[in-house]
């Protein structure tokens, strides 16, 4: 039995077998073959080139139902691929006049092409370099006899062992089957932790892979209570596990759903709650734990794991469905945040020293009008059938925002020309996570609907903190002084303007900080589904009174270290008894 | 034994992209006749979607489709009207 120590980042206890995704890596052997042994390596290209068919149309059956016949499409040219009859040519050619095999000449002969392509001067055909090397690749591991890590065809519950966990993984990631996840990298609120946390499954980060469970299907033990990782259990902690996965599941299952109170403080200010989401299929999460619409549906994920852009159509079904769906309530639709760690394979992106501080979100969006407009042409119809408000992110300033209400009103007008229908005085707000839209927040409310404050990014930004970069995680405060007076200045800003400020952040459920933001006059909290209950419960704890000398006293702190000291004690203070249930809940 | 041949400006706002260029390789598979594409003096085959991709077709292209063989008539006009015609959309 061997106990390995990482970090947890989502709570919980799961018994499981490995389901280990490696580095994509290919080693392509170079031999010479004699000239009896050619028809050999002939009949092993067509038999590869057979089986990667097979395959390509099986996951084309299973893309076109999960989502839709359009994006299945590019399938059809991944098998004019393997049906290519110049290639073919070219490839049996190099094995009979040059003697190798099939393996090498293939690579070969694809490197050729896909060299001609990256010259191109077009950018649309340098990406689909992408798309062959993603044919050849099939075939190889088809000549190579090597195993698939396709995670559409996991269809038991496993545990997910990785070194990180992309955001196109996770896109494709089958939910309903993975137990819980353990990656290699990332912190507190890296994809694993936000994934893992929204699915309401134990995770656990920092594990070295490769040292602890690189064998598939063996049976391991997560908790993501104590961050622990457990290979190789003997029969008896194996049990003790068992029952405690058992407890955390039946739990998860009879958790106390709130009745549909208001979270409203002891004297009376009612507040928000609504959830975050990332995929249409966790509305169900978000009316299950009450939350009060949807705060925050990022919208990258239709935008990852794929070849082409969503189109129109197919965001205004998605975005259709969402608001259908959260009727009467409202859902607050971002626009994709796309850069930075989400790296799009269909664009060309430089490689970037400090993506967090280069061509992403809004600054994509503002120069990529061919991608930008469809988007918000499909929320702006979408909004028809519901209560749809539109948010931009990383606004730095005032021209930005002028810029994309720009081409807000640009698309209105498209549509008004059309003919299509439309919702007109749709609410358009700014995600607040920058700095400097933190000192110019005056002029940004007066043209806003409404604020929304991303603490994660905001925390990263004013702290010049790598958020995934373990060496300096620790600076990475929520409670620092700098942090909260910015969040007053947003909110003081807002209020001012006659308009409401709201946190999309991690901050916002964090039991520590909900009082202080209550009392700092925060309208709205938009949290992970799961945790709407418990944020809606310290909210009914406290008064608006008690929390505004809250914020008064930790405004005047000097470090974090004060200010979280402060807060618990204040916590502690409120909560009493309830203090450990609460915040373990 | 027919043999067509006309220069053609590609109207699709994407070029010949993967998606288009499939499109045509399937079209052109189904006749029997000899399908090419020449552009700057390269030809190549159009039944091949890496042949087609490599030559970088943009919109606003200037291309020469060769149709050759026993369809060539019923094969050229079809050829010559989806080069022609902008498929792209939303």
């Amino acid at each position: 039995m061997l106990k390995v120590k990482g970090i947890a980042v989502s709570a919980g206890v799961a018994v499981g077998k490995v389901y280990y995704i490696g580095k994509e890596e290919l080693s392509i052997p170079k031999k010479k073959v004699s000239h009896a042994e050619i028809p050999g390596e002939i009949y092993r290209l067509e038999e590869a080139l057979i089986e990667t068919r097979k395959q390509i149309n099986q996951l084309q059956k299973q893309i076109s139902s999960d989502l839709g016949f359009e994006n299945a499409k590019i399938f059809e040219a991944h098998i004019l691929v393997l049906e290519d009859r110049v290639l073919i040519e070219d490839i049996i050619l190099q094995i009979k006049n040059r003697k190798i095999n099939v393996e090498f000449a293939f690579w070969q002969s694809i490197q050729k092409y896909v060299e001609t392509l990256r010259k191109l001067d077009d950018d649309y055909l340098r990406e689909r370099v992408t798309d062959i090397e993603d044919v050849a690749r099939r075939v190889i591991r088809h000549l190579l006899k090597q195993e698939f890590v396709n995670l559409q065809e996991v269809k038991e519950k496993v545990i997910i062992v990785a070194h990180d966990i992309t955001p196109s993984e996770a896109a494709v990631l089958p939910k309903e089957h993975i137990l819980a996840l353990v990656t290699e990298v990332g912190g507190r609120t890296s994809h694993t932790a936000i994934i893992s946390r929204s699915l309401g499954i134990p995770a656990v980060v920092g594990i070295n892979v490769g040292e602890v469970c690189a064998k598939q299907g063996e049976t391991i033990i997560v908790d993501g209570y104590d961050g622990i990782v457990v290979v190789n259990p003997t029969d008896r902690s194996l049990k003790e596990y068992q029952q405690k996965s058992d407890k955390f599941v039946k739990e998860r299952k009879t958790v106390p759903v709130p009745k549909a109170y208001k979270s409203k403080t002891t004297d009376g200010r009612v507040l928000t709650v609504s959830g975050n989401i990332e995929f249409p299929e966790e509305i169900a999460l978000v009316c299950e734990n009450r939350a009060e619409g949807i705060g925050l549906y990022r919208t990258e994920y239709m935008f990852l794991g794929r070849n082409e852009f969503p189109t129109e159509e197919e965001q205004y079904r998605a975005y259709q469905k969402v608001a259908k769906n959260i009727k009467p309530q409202s859902v607050i639709i971002r626009t994709m945040d796309i850069g930075g760690d989400k790296v799009l394979p269909q664009i060309q992106f430089s490689k970037e020293m400090t993506p967090f501080l280069g061509w992403r979100a809004i600054r994509f969006c503002l120069a990529r009008s061919d991608v930008f407009k469809p988007q918000l042409r499909a929320i702006l119809r979408a909004a028809v059938d519901g209560d749809v408000k539109i948010m931009f992110p990383m606004i730095s300033g005032l021209e930005e925002l002028q810029a994309a209400k720009k081409v807000l009103e640009e698309c209105k007008k498209e549509l008004k020309a059309e003919g299509k229908k439309f919702k007109e005085d749709i609410s358009v707000g700014t995600m607040i996570e920058i700095p400097s839209a933190v000192l110019v927040a005056d002029h940004l409310a007066a043209e806003s609907d409404f604020f929304s404050i991303g603490t994660n990014d905001l925390i990263q930004y004013t702290l010049a903190v790598d958020r995934v970069n373990e060496k300096v995680a620790y600076l990475y405060e929520p409670g620092h002084p700098a942090v909260l007076r910015l969040i007053k200045q947003t909110i003081d800003a807002a209020h001012r303007n006659k308009i409401w400020a709201g946190m999309c952040g991690e901050m916002a459920s964090d039991p520590l900080f909900v009082f202080v933001l209550i009392g700092l006059g925060l309208d709205e909290f938009s949290v992970l589904p799961l945790s709407v209950p418990k944020v809606k419960e310290l909210i009914r704890q406290v008064s608006f009174e008690e929390s505004k000398k809250i914020a008064e006293k930790a405004l005047l702190l000097g470090t974090a270290k004060e200010v979280e000291k402060f807060l618990k004690s204040e916590l502690k203070k409120i909560l009493k008894n309830d203090y450990e249930k609460i915040l373990r809940g | 034994m027919e043999r067509f041949e006309a220069n053609i400006i590609l109207a699709n706002s994407n070029g010949l992209h993967v998606r288009p260029a499939a499109v045509f390789v399937q079209l052109a598979s189904k006749y029997d006749s000899t399908v090419s594409l020449e552009k700057d003096g390269e030809v190549v085959d159009g039944k091949s979607i890496i042949a087609i991709l490599s030559l970088g077709l943009n919109c606003g292209s200037s291309v020469t489709l060769i149709v050759d063989g026993d369809d060539a008539e019923e094969a050229f006009p079809e050829l010559k009207k989806f080069l022609e015609t902008n498929h792209a959309k939303g």
